[in-house]
Order: structure tokens, then sequence, then C-alpha cells
């Protein structure tokens, strides 16, 4: 072996040690550290053989695309020729199909609203937010018609577009509501205090069934003689109070969080409560809440399937009703697979954009 | 900005006192709160009467004439509304209770796959969490009770596990027992196991504090709960007769059965939250310094002890207050039986009994009166746990 010498500083870096890098190295390390890993490992490679095949089989090999009755399709496989034929129905549910488009555009624009909203490199955001703050009335004019358009009875909405509204508008006033609500339970005064804290306790310790019950059948007994008001808007009320009482106990948590100092360091700069809450202690307390209140919106989004118990028709009513289809028998699983996807890529795209902005606005105090 | 003491008009003087502020914003928002209630009141007396309703809770006691597929206590049709809510009421705890014991077992065992370092168990946990979490409870739910009802065979091919249990689209029947009349000696032996238990745990804690010797606690506790009373039941000769569920036509006769919306609802409950479990039981974990884990090592402490005597116990108390709301949220949850026709107490006495006696207002009532009752005692229960496992200061 010949003995190369070099300056100081311009030896060439050496490979790495051969048993570190490498498939087999990963495998030993991940996989077969120990005994009871490579046991533990065995097993589930046995268990993740035994469901996997089978699955796939079911799901995409011998499924049947097209078919008009449950005879079309094969035995043995999924039979997803009637999601593939009722497409449109989980979509928008009943809503006139010569006026759908409404429902695409009123979609576009939200999509266009919501990335004003979430997205701040976007140009002309100044413009996109005062967009995005119409777009809410906008969207129930496009969909509810009125004012030139031909009107829309709401009894029509259903399928993922009755989600997204129920979703949407929950998500659009609950966090308003909600900080409001903790703001009032942390107030100095009383009796706002406390009925802050009878209406948030209250609210949290029935389920939304109940509430979506009380909204559906009682809710005229409260109101004066003779007025009655849409279901859908009863409950979209419903659903934003319940989301409200848990976003204000996650923004409670937040401003909890907060040292004393801030508000008192922004009360001897003379600020003003109004002022102080403002610009010094929810900007921090909201930061701090996020994940919290990314998870309320996604379990309020999930909750909006509730509403099937009181006849109206998301895409998990519209399943539930035809499963019952005596053409189509037996198709429960293919069905709800089916809006269990969609509701899985909706929330867990929800948590990933919880995650993206936690990263983005952490300013390295986070400890 | 004015200062207060520029002012000379009173009613802005007083305005701009703190003091006085206060309790004039208290005064409007107390007119409007008492205003918004004597509003809504009044509108319900009114359309009540309207109709010739009252508020009245009598029709508690008239005859509910339906029957309950389920029920733990003696119910038939003849029985009272009131026993209907009670039969509801026992089916809503039975799911919760054993909902929540599933949730936490699967919950923990999540958790520690969550970080594991074995790659493949950490993927699967997290495939499983994101899946569970992801998805609304009530389509777990309506899926698994899909299921059930499709993929399970008739009760005529059952699945059957030795002539005693059987699995079918109709739930799976199992032997019910008969007590004999000795019975209550072994019933009376596990009560004494168990107080043995208390009073042993304590007294080798005792021990341990003053002289450090070990005794193997667990070992001879669960002899005295388990083998005690297996032993007083063989030597008193069986004192429990087994009624066997058998094919009769088309059913299953005899024995007990546990019914498919029963397993749809408790095993999509206890899926679902599992899910949330695990990742609280995870966070915790991870929340503890690993100088903790190092320190104790370094103390020539085993493994396994680590984890039990220095990793959790501190974990517990990061754990707790999360593992608390979903206890609350599993509970509140239950009430999605409706959906499958499990016959808890939004089904009895807020669904038929309130379709059948049109008392809409009562029946809302109880069956909120009854959820916030459960939520205050979970709540309760679990902050009186926490306050036991919380750090104690000086």
């Amino acid at each position: 072996m010949t003995k190369e010498t070099y300056a100081p500083g311009t030896h060439p870096s050496l490979p790495p040690p051969k048993n570190t890098v490498g498939v087999i190295y990963w495998l030993k390390e991940n996989l077969f550290s120990s005994a009871t890993n490579s046991i533990v490992t065995l097993v589930s490679i046995y268990l993740l053989y035994l469901a996997l095949p089978s699955a796939i089989n079911w799901l995409f090999i011998d499924a049947t695309y097209v078919g008009t009755t449950r005879k079309d399709c094969a035995p043995g496989g999924a039979c997803l020729a009637f999601i593939v034929e009722r497409f449109n129905l989980f979509v928008y549910g009943f809503y006139p199909a010569e006026l759908r488009w409404r429902v695409n555009l009123a979609t576009l624009l939200l999509v266009v609203a919501g990335a004003a909203v979430l997205w701040d490199k976007i140009p002309a955001r100044k413009q996109m937010l005062k967009f995005a703050m119409v777009y809410p009335f906008i969207g129930a004019w496009l969909l509810t018609g009125g004012f030139g358009l031909e009107p829309v009875s709401t009894h029509l909405f259903g399928g993922l577009m009755l989600t997204l509204i129920i979703g949407v508008t929950g998500i659009v006033f609950s966090l308003p509501l909600g900080i409001l609500l903790a703001l009032g339970r942390q107030s100095d005064l009383p009796i706002i205090k406390y009925f802050c804290v009878g209406f948030i306790e209250f609210i949290r310790g029935v389920p939304l069934i109940t509430l979506l019950f009380v909204a559906s059948t009682m809710l005229s007994y409260f109101l004066p003689p003779g007025t009655t008001f849409d279901l859908l808007m009863r409950v979209l009320i419903m659903v934003t109070l319940f989301a409200s009482a848990y976003m204000a106990e996650v923004i409670r948590g937040g401003l909890q969080a907060l040292p004393k100092g801030q508000l008192e360091a922004a009360e001897s700069l003379g600020l003003n409560y109004g002022q102080a809450m403002r610009f010094i202690i929810l900007p921090q307390a909201l930061k701090i809440s996020i994940p919290g209140i990314v998870n309320t919106f996604i379990g309020l989004y999930k909750d909006s399937t509730l509403v099937i118990v009181i006849g109206l028709l998301d895409p998990l009513g519209i399943g539930r009703a035809s499963v019952a289809d005596s053409a189509w028998l037996g198709l429960s699983t293919e069905v709800y697979l089916f809006v269990a996807v969609f509701f899985f890529i909706s929330c867990f795209g929800m948590a990933r954009y919880s995650l993206y902005l936690e990263n983005k606005l952490n300013t390295g105090h986070k400890r | 900005m004015s200062t207060p003491t520029s002012n000379t008009n009173p009613l802005l003087r007083a305005w701009y006192d703190k003091e006085t502020r206060s309790i004039i914003v208290q005064i409007i928002a107390a007119a409007l709160i008492l205003a918004f209630f004597s509003f809504i009141i009044n509108n319900a007396v009114v359309n009540l009467s309207n109709i010739g309703k009252d508020i009245n809770f009598s029709f508690l006691w008239d005859d509910a004439s339906y029957d309950i597929n389920q029920h733990l206590i003696e119910y038939s049709s003849t029985s009272s509304h009131f026993r209907a809510m009670i039969v509801g009421l026992i089916n809503t705890l039975l799911v919760a209770v054993a909902g929540i014991v599933l949730a936490t077992i699967l919950g923990f065992l999540l958790g520690v796959m969550r970080l594991s370092s074995n790659w493949l168990t950490q993927k699967i946990a997290y495939v499983y969490i994101e899946y569970m979490r992801n998805v609304p409870v009530l389509l777990h739910i309506l899926l698994l009770h899909g299921l059930i009802i499709t993929s399970l065979p008739r009760p005529k091919g059952s699945y059957n596990f030795g002539d005693t249990f059987f699995l079918n689209n109709r739930g799976f029947q199992m032997p019910s027992p008969e007590f004999q009349s000795l019975f209550w000696v072994v019933s009376g032996s596990v009560v004494g196991g168990l107080a043995f238990a208390w009073w042993f745990s304590r007294h080798a804690q005792k021990v341990q504090d003053t002289t450090g010797k070990a005794y193997p606690v667990a070992l001879i506790n669960i002899a005295a709960i388990v083998l005690l009373p297996l032993v007083v039941y063989f030597i008193l000769g069986s004192p429990i007769e087994w009624d066997v569920p058998a094919l009769k036509g088309f059913n299953f006769k005899g024995g007990m059965v546990i019914r498919p919306e029963f397993i749809a609802l408790w095993l999509a409950l206890s899926l679902y939250t599992a899910a949330f479990i695990g990742e609280i039981v995870r966070a915790g974990i991870v929340a503890i310094d690993h100088g903790q884990t190092e320190a104790a090592q370094a103390l020539g402490i085993s493994n396994s002890r680590v984890l039990n005597l220095v990793v959790i116990p501190q974990a517990l108390r990061v754990i707790i207050p999360p593992l608390t709301s979903q206890y609350l949220n599993l509970a509140k949850n239950s009430s999605l039986a409706l959906a499958i026709g499990y016959m808890d107490v939004v089904a009895t006495i807020g669904g038929i009994s309130l379709n059948q006696t049109g008392r809409e207002m009562e029946c809302m009532l109880i069956v909120m009166g009854i959820y916030l009752a459960i939520s205050l005692i979970i709540s309760s229960g679990m902050n009186w746990y926490n306050n036991r496992m919380q750090l104690v200061e000086r």
C-alpha cells in the first residue's frame, strides 16, 4: 500500500464505513435491531400479508366500475358501479341538474377566497382578502338564488356540497364567536364571565345531536308565534354555537399561556382594553392555539355528518339512504369507504395546513 | 385622547372611571340576557298554551308500550316510560364504560407503537391513527355495523367456537350463567380477595417505605383476586349452571347475546377514541425529559422499571387532562347509537317515548340533564385522579 501524504485540510472525504450505509444497514437498524424487534417485524409483515393483498384485490382488481344494478357486479369484488352511477347525487344532493353550474361556480370562488386567506404569497392579496370577506354572501346568493337567479330551496341541498356549506359556515363564524366567548370567560365583569362560563359548559356537556334535535323540532317553540325559518339555517346556527364553545376553550388555553406581563405592559403604554387585545394579546394567544383551533375545525367538519339524524342528506346520509335501495342491496362497505375517502382527504389536508402554519409562525420562542 | 380629568361632563367622567364603567356594562349585559331569556320563555309559554300543551313530567309513569331489545334490568312493553329511560341510561353507560376501557388499552398500545424503534410498527400505528382521526365517528359506526350485518353469516352458518360461542349477523351468542343458591359464597370471596389486595398493597408499601423490603405485590394480589374465588368455586361444586345457546330453527335459543348494534357501536367508539388517546400518550411520553430516563438508567434500574417507576408516573400528569376530554367525547358520542338502532338513552326517552307522547320539551330536558350529569361525573372523577397524580410541591 502506497502511503500518500496530504497538506493539512486537503485530504478527500473518506467513504462512510461499509456497515453504516445501504439497505441492509437500514433494515438491520430499523426492523431487526433485536430479537423482540425481529419477531415484531415478522408478525407485522405476516398480518399485512393476510390483510393487504385481499383488500387490494377486492377494492381494485375484482371491482366492477360499470353497471346499473347489483347483479352487474362481479361477486367477490367491490361494487363501485353504484358510486359511479350515483356520483352526482353524492356531490350535489338533489340540487336541480340544470343549475349545478352555480354550485360549481360557488366552489371555484370558494377556492379563490380560501387561497387568499390561507396563502399569504398570493398576488394582490389585499383585494383578494376583500373578496374573501364578501364571499359568504356571494356564495349564499349563488346557492339559494333570488335577485335575478332562480331560487332553489335548501331542502334540495345535499351531498358533499352540504358538508362544505356546514363546514365553511361553521368555521367562518365559530372563530370570532369563540374569541368573544373566551374573552368573556376571562373578563373581570362577573355577570359576563358567568354567562359565558354557563354557555360554554352547557354546550360542552351535551351531545351535538341533542342540540340538533332542539333545532329541528323545538326551536319554533322559542320563537314568536307564527315565525319559522329554514331548517338548514337552524342547523347552521346550532353547529356554529356548538363549535364556538369548543373554540372558546381552545383560545382560553392560549390566553392563559401568555404571561401577565404582556397585558400589563400594554396597559402601561396607555392602550385601552380593545387595543391591548387586538394588537398585543390576541395575535400571540391565537398563534399558540393554532393546533387546537384547527383540531376544532376538523371536529366541526366531521360533526357535520350528524345532520343525517335530523334528515338532512350529506354524503353519509345519501350513502345510508342508498344502501337501502332494493336494486343495490348490501353495498354499505363500498359506499361508506367512498365517503370516508372524501373526509380523509379534507381533514388530513387541514391537519397538514396546520403544521405548515405552525412552522411558518414559529418565531423561535418555542421551547 | 382626552384625559378623564379634563372632562367636566359628569356622565363622561363616570364613563371614564373604570369601576363605574364596569358596573354600567354589567347592568346593560344583565338586562340584555334577562330580556333574551324572558323573551324565549314567554314565547314558549304562549306557543305551548296555543296548542294546549303544558310542561308536565307525569307521562313518565304511563305505559311505554314499546320493546327494547337489549335490557339489563327487567323490562317489558307494559313498563313505564321512566323504566324505559333507566334501561336506556344503563345501555348508554354500558357502552360508554366498555368503550372507555377498550379505548384506553388500545390507545396506550398505539402510543407506545408510535414511539417504537421498529420502523414498520411505527408506520402501521401512524397510518391507523391518521385514518381513524380524519374520518367521522358516525361513519365508522355505520361502516362497522354494515360490515357486521352483511359479511357475517346467518345463524345457520355461524362461526362455531366449541359449540358454546357462536358468531353470526344476529350478534355474538354465548352461555348465560344461572346462579345457584351457594353462589353468594363465591361473590363473597371475590369481595374478600379485593379487600385483602387493597390492604396488602398498602401494607407492602408501608413495609417498603420503612425497611426497603419489597414483596411481589402484583403476584400475591392476582392470586387473592383470581385464585381464591376459583378455589372456592370448585370446592362448592361449581354453583353456576351455564345456559348454552343452541340453534333451533332459524335462530338461537338460550344463552345470551351481544347484539350487533352494541358490537358495532362499542368497537367504533373505542377504535376511534383510541387513535386520539394514542397521540395523547405519545405526546405525554415525549414530554418527559430524556435526562429522567438516563438518570434512572445510571442508577442501574432495569428498563421495564424505568418505564414503570420513572417515565409513566410523570407522563400521566401530562396525559390525564386531555384524556379526560377524550372520555367525555366518547360518552357523548355514544349518543350516535341512534343511527344504528342501539337503544340508548337518546333512542328510548329522547326517541320513541318522545314520539309517542309528543312531549319534546320534557324529554329533551331529561336527555340533556342526563348527559350533563354524566359529563360532570366523569370530569370530577378524573379531576380527583389528576389531583392525586399531580406533583406535590412544597
